[in-house]
């Protein structure tokens, strides 16, 4: 309430107290700075309102207007009564009516907030110019973009490429979850409209085989999740405690061992694996050679569901604990050592050491890596889709296999289903629980002002 | 004394044994990999793990024999992409962290909130209308749809790069202030020369990133031959009808790709670490 207030005030103040120039420029914009001799910014100001209102008469309202219905005409064919022949009809094309409709509300935002601007330019100079204080002059607003207000000067190419890159599909994909945009609803042959929460109903509360999927996956990327983050976490700092230790030579070669896994491309090394582990694969191929098993009857490492499900475990696993390992190593020495002193003088075990000390204070400097890594980990795309593919695949489930993640099974529903509502639903989902998980990070590192302690 | 001595010994000869397991099961797929991009043998995956024959050829038809697959021009292609994405990003990286640390203004926090909270989205979710606003400005399937892809989005990783800043103390900002600087000298001429581990860290992992990435190039690019990145050929050539002829050769590109990184990670592993201790896990 507080904050929209704050946002009419120039208005209020221009209505109200504002002599003619500053009254001007509620209409013309930029008036209150021409008609005072800051040309630059008074024409800017003015080309930027000529422009956006040639835009709006040509393709904007329109635009805007076509959200409503995402397109009424149907391609089809229509008679050409003077030729006498039947002709094709380019119809609506409901994906560009959204797009470009999002792009429309964008900019008339974007507009909004320089419209205030300049009405705010215009009161403050009316201000200055009462208390006969010299006005802004171009030369200085150059180089307050270089100082006072060199955050403009920095983040405004981050944030259009953010916007165009990032923010604009993002609101275009959220919507598309509220239609019905599918394998039958194809643009630009066929519209797609509104539906509302129907893709949701689907996933969540319909009982048929799409919400059934959706609750398998959803338990099996959080137990994925679970495992792939402590696994790694408690394991890689096992090695890391080990190549500390005080009788362990060649710390550094050991270290450069492991490292020598992570700097090789994850695509490699998990197409690799894919290969190794196959059915006739070298793993199996070698067990066969040794006789541990019957050449006919391969461990089925990538096709059997449970297996499967153990094998991407095992094998992020070995993708992670080099890279946990690196990270650990360095906190690891970071332990006060006195602590340990002490209670080797008390006669506590290696085991209660690390349980007493270790651990609590691991888990106390790295809870915001831990939760980054579990959430990371629900969105973790290249070692199920690389190593399994998803599979193996099951009729029970729909469009996905037993290794999948919601995010595969997203990925699956977008890119060979072409069930861009149902994928934009689950992606809706994803980052809900994401967002509840990261609340918990957001608040240790940005709320409880750690973020200044080192200023 | 004789049994401390006897157990520490024992203690180094069961750690140093553990330790040499560990890193040979971590080194052998890689071993595996690179044995057989020199294989001479040309069927598919075997069983042998030391091939029969070695060979360079592998490497040479990599190069030279373009009919099938155009490695050379992939390769081409991925060195473009990533050194002109690694420059762009990390301007973005190093431009957007600056001034979330050291710059105060009005809507410094909502602004990173709403970053944070965009990142959570899962990111090839929006890839389809990515593609459609690439098409309006006629990028579609090519290699700077794909520069746009990567460094578009660069600034959201600003976190790692921030920390880092802020442990830079603002006395040094105040007293250049004091002498006259403007907040763009200081960015320049006193916070980027003292910030060398994170604009490092930076550096490597905005080359790393699209020199690795699988996903967006395969969407991106679809089926525009010419302009795949190696990534996506390596993946093609292990597909199902491919693989029994080019096995040894998706080896040995494989190789190709990991060389630059190794060796670039390996250097650079200190400045790694640094980036993200240094920057995202505090005490």
């Amino acid at each position: 309430m507080e904050k929209l207030k704050q946002f009419f005030e120039p208005f209020k103040f221009a209505i109200k107290d504002g002599d003619s120039k500053t009254k001007l420029s509620l209409v013309v914009m930029g008036a209150g700075s021409f008609l005072r001799k800051q040309y630059v910014r008074g024409f800017t100001y003015l080309l930027i309102q000529i422009g956006f209102i040639a835009y709006m008469i040509t393709s904007g309202l329109s635009q805007i207007a076509g959200l409503r219905t995402l397109g009424t005409v149907e391609q089809g064919q229509v008679f050409d009564e003077a030729r006498g022949i039947y002709v094709y009809t380019q119809g609506d094309n409901s994906m560009l009516f959204l797009l470009f409709g999002v792009m429309a509300v964008l900019l008339f935002i974007a507009f909004v907030g320089v419209y205030r601007l300049s009405v705010k330019n215009a009161v403050e100079n009316q201000q200055l110019c009462e208390s006969k204080q010299p006005l802004i002059s171009f030369k200085q607003d150059c180089h307050d973009l270089m100082d006072g207000k060199f955050h403009i000067t920095v983040l405004s190419l981050p944030t259009v490429l953010v916007t165009i890159f990032t923010i604009l599909p993002l609101i275009f994909m959220i919507f598309i979850a509220f239609t019905n945009y599918d394998i039958n609803h194809q643009p630009p042959g066929n519209l797609f409209t509104w539906v509302g929460l129907n893709n949701f109903r689907d996933l969540v509360a319909s009982n048929g085989i799409i919400s059934g999927t959706f609750y398998s996956l959803l338990l099996w990327t959080l137990i994925w999740a679970f495992f792939a983050t402590f696994l790694n976490y408690v394991l890689g700092m096992l090695v890391a405690m080990l190549i500390n230790h005080k009788q362990i030579k060649l710390k550094k070669l050991w270290r450069t061992l492991l490292v020598v896994t992570i700097a090789v491309p994850q695509f490699v090394s998990l197409m690799l694996m894919s290969q190794l582990l196959s059915d006739n694969g070298a793993l199996n191929g070698l067990l066969a050679s040794w006789g541990w098993i019957s050449e006919f009857q391969p461990i089925k490492f990538l096709t059997d569901p449970n297996i499967a499900r153990i094998t991407v475990i095992v094998v992020n696993v070995w993708v992670g604990i080099p890279y946990t390992m690196l990270i650990t190593s360095g906190i690891l020495m970071n332990v006060p050592q006195d602590m340990y002193e002490s209670a080797r003088i008390d006669g506590a075990s290696a085991w209660v050491q690390f349980r007493k000390i270790t651990l609590p204070y691991m888990l106390n400097v790295t809870t915001p890596y831990l939760i980054t890594q579990f959430v990371g980990n629900i969105n973790n795309f290249n070692v199920i889709f690389l190593l399994t593919g998803g599979g193996p695949l099951t009729l029970s489930y729909y469009k996905a296999g037993r290794t999948d993640l919601l995010v595969t099974w997203l990925y699956k529903l977008a890119l060979t289903e072409k069930n861009y509502a149902l994928a934009s639903a689950i992606g809706i989902i994803i980052f809900m629980i994401m967002a509840t998980l990261s609340l918990v990070v957001f608040r240790r590192t940005l709320e409880d002002g750690r973020e200044s302690t080192f200023q | 004394m004789k049994s401390i001595k006897f157990k520490q010994r024992l203690t180094s000869i069961t750690g140093h044994s553990f330790l040499t397991v560990l890193c040979t099961v971590w080194l052998l797929p890689i071993v595996w990999l690179v044995l057989q991009s020199f294989r001479g043998e040309s069927t598919g995956p075997t069983n042998n793990i030391i091939p029969r024959q070695f060979t360079f050829d592998n490497y040479i038809n990599l190069f030279t024999d373009t009919r099938l697959f155009n490695f050379p021009r992939w390769f081409g292609n991925t060195l473009f992409v990533a050194v002109i994405s690694c420059v762009i990003s990390t301007m973005l990286v190093l431009m957007t962290s600056y001034a979330f640390s050291r710059l105060r203004f009005s809507m410094r926090e909502k602004y990173m909130k709403i970053i944070l909270v965009i990142g959570m989205f899962p990111g090839f979710m929006s890839m389809i209308a990515i593609y459609h606003i690439l098409k309006m400005f006629g990028l579609t399937q090519t290699l700077w749809a794909l520069i746009l892809v990567y460094s578009g989005g660069a600034a959201m990783g600003y976190y790692i790069s921030k920390g880092f800043f802020d442990t830079i103390p603002k006395a040094i900002d105040e007293s250049a202030m004091i002498d006259g600087a403007t907040k763009s000298q200081i960015f320049w001429k006193i916070t980027l020369p003292m910030s060398k581990p994170i604009v490092i860290y930076t550096i490597l992992t905005s080359f790393m990133a699209p020199w690795v990435d699988f996903v967006f190039a395969s969407i991106i690019m679809r089926d525009s031959y010419n302009n795949f990145t190696m990534a996506i050929g390596l993946y093609e050539m292990l597909k199902r009808e491919n693989i029994g002829t080019y096995f040894t050769q998706f080896c040995a590109g494989a190789v190709v790709v990991a060389i630059p990184i190794t060796i670039l990670f390996i250097f650079m592993q200190k400045y790694y670490v640094s980036g993200v201790t240094g920057g995202s896990v505090k005490g």
